[in-house]
């Protein structure tokens, strides 16, 4: 069976979301919306700016729609989609929908002249890959709550992980042209 | 770790898209901005409208401006030099300003040569009119193309010209023989390998956003359905009657770029935009966009 995966497409790099999940063989839907979640298996919340994001899930209406689909399916977030998805962003501009019992601090790196690529060792099943990463103007993992795995590091701060079915990233997995933590993510579909 | 490198300039320039950045001018129009949903905001001393009736050479904003500006919002900044003028790109730069917006709206200071981009970590986004100068832009390492419109004339026809030429030429070289491309490089003055690349993947190798005379929420709808991935809008906002319901119509019809009944929604209930000049009322050697070589 094909998966149907979501990309919410308010603002930010949906289009890139899209194109790997299509490549992964999902049948991928630009999410703008309520209505359409209905028939999805999982959603992908993207980069951007994660205020702009958060101003429009409550003019769509999607903010509540998001938070009832995550109940039983899974949501990955990245850079942005990770701080909507936290339980404290930090910052009264952004309402975060607590999906992932983590706080973060948004941009918290610097400004864009500090914004870097990296290799990292990312820690699945058991092994530890190297896999490539962007941090784009990325937040920062604050408080790790206990009903979630940290996957990866960089000097000892979590920037990948995974709570149930759910997976936030302070990278962009979506740029780099590797796919792993798009699969490690499609895995938790049932 | 890496700073610096294409790869992390034209990621955010990714993270940009679906978005619209705005021209604000004081901390508190930033602020507005911010928070009707801009996606960043480009801090600039005048507003291209003003720049444009007032007259003189226009440069670069004060560092203190641009320092105000940052303090008050969580958004990327933006900032322009002129055209060719490295140093107040150093400067920029030096301020982390997020991109480097070297403008044609400010007064050029080399009439032949443009920055070395590749020699800075911040990136750079620059206008262009059609594939050539896009291609020229990229050359010298610009992360980000914005086809021009007429800056500060409030009227959308520009903008629509030179995205359309822009595509055009795009779609031309999709279906040109490899043994066509260097000629076709040569007519255009861009650089060969460029042009093979544009030729093999259909876009530009840089996101491709719009910029210039866009003042409302149908004006932005419009250069999204023509292929743009985010808006610019400068005097269009602050301009009009009411900045703040403005730009977060602007906001919206952005993200819902292609349903008309959420751009009633969007247009609905606004005052006057800001007044709009017809194109034969500029002067030629007024038009901003015939700036950049």
């Amino acid at each position: 069976m094909v998966a149907e995966v979501g990309v919410l497409a308010l603002q930010g790099d949906f289009a890139r979301h899209q194109e790997v999940l299509g490549a992964l063989g999902c049948q991928v839907q630009p999410i703008r919306y309520p209505d359409q979640l209905a028939n999805l298996s999982a959603l992908v919340i993207p980069g951007g700016e994660s205020a702009t994001i958060s101003k429009q899930l409550d003019s769509s209406g999607l903010r509540e729609a998001v938070v009832e689909f995550a109940r039983e399916r899974p949501v990955m977030g990245t850079c942005a989609g990770l701080i909507l998805m936290c339980r404290d962003p930090g910052d009264k501009r952004v309402q975060s929908l607590g999906l992932l019992d983590v706080t973060v601090t948004r941009n918290s790196w610097g400004r864009q002249v500090h914004s870097f690529s990296t290799a990292l060792e990312l820690h699945i099943n058991g092994r530890a890959d190297a896999f490539p990463a962007v941090f784009i103007r990325a937040p920062r993992v604050q408080e790790v709550g206990p009903g979630v795995e940290v996957l990866a590091r960089i000097d000892g701060e979590p920037v990948l992980v995974r709570q149930g079915r759910h997976v936030g990233v302070t990278f962009h997995p979506e740029l780099t042209g590797d796919h792993r933590i798009h699969e490690l993510f499609l895995g938790a579909i049932t | 770790m890496e700073t610096g490198s294409l790869e992390v300039k034209i990621g955010l320039a990714e993270m940009l898209k679906g978005g619209v950045i705005m021209d604000v001018t004081t901390a508190e129009q930033a602020k507005i901005a911010e928070d009707a949903g801009a996606v960043a905001v480009m801090a600039l001393e005048r507003i291209p409208a003003d720049i444009r009736q007032d007259g003189g050479v226009a440069r670069m904003s004060s560092p203190d401006m641009i320092r105000a500006i940052q303090a008050a919002v969580e958004v990327p900044v933006m900032a322009k030099c002129r055209i060719g003028h490295f140093v107040e790109a150093q400067i920029l730069a030096s301020l982390e300003v997020d991109f480097i917006d070297e403008s044609e709206v400010l007064t050029p200071a080399d009439e032949e040569n443009h920055i070395y981009k590749h020699d800075f970590k911040v990136p750079f986004v620059c206008g262009a009119r059609d594939l050539g100068e896009a291609l020229r832009r990229i050359g010298e390492g610009a992360a980000l193309i914005r086809t021009k419109g007429e800056a500060g004339s409030g009227n959308i026809v520009e903008a629509v010209r030179h995205m359309r030429a822009l595509r055009s030429a795009i779609r031309r070289l999709t279906v040109l023989e490899p043994s066509q491309l260097m000629a076709e490089a040569k007519r255009m003055g861009a650089p060969f390998a460029l042009v093979e690349q544009v030729a093999k993947i259909g876009k530009l190798p840089v996101p491709n956003f719009s910029a210039g005379g866009i003042a409302t929420p149908a004006d932005a709808a419009l250069m999204m359905q023509l292929g743009a991935e985010t808006v610019f809008v400068g005097s269009g906002i602050f301009k009009s009657e009411d900045p703040a319901a403005r730009a977060r119509a602007v906001v919206e019809a952005t993200t819902y770029y292609s349903d008309p009944d959420k751009l009633v929604q969007a247009s609905a209930g606004l005052k006057s935009a800001m007044v709009g000049l017809d194109i034969s009322e500029i002067p030629p050697e007024e038009r901003l966009q015939e700036r950049g070589w």
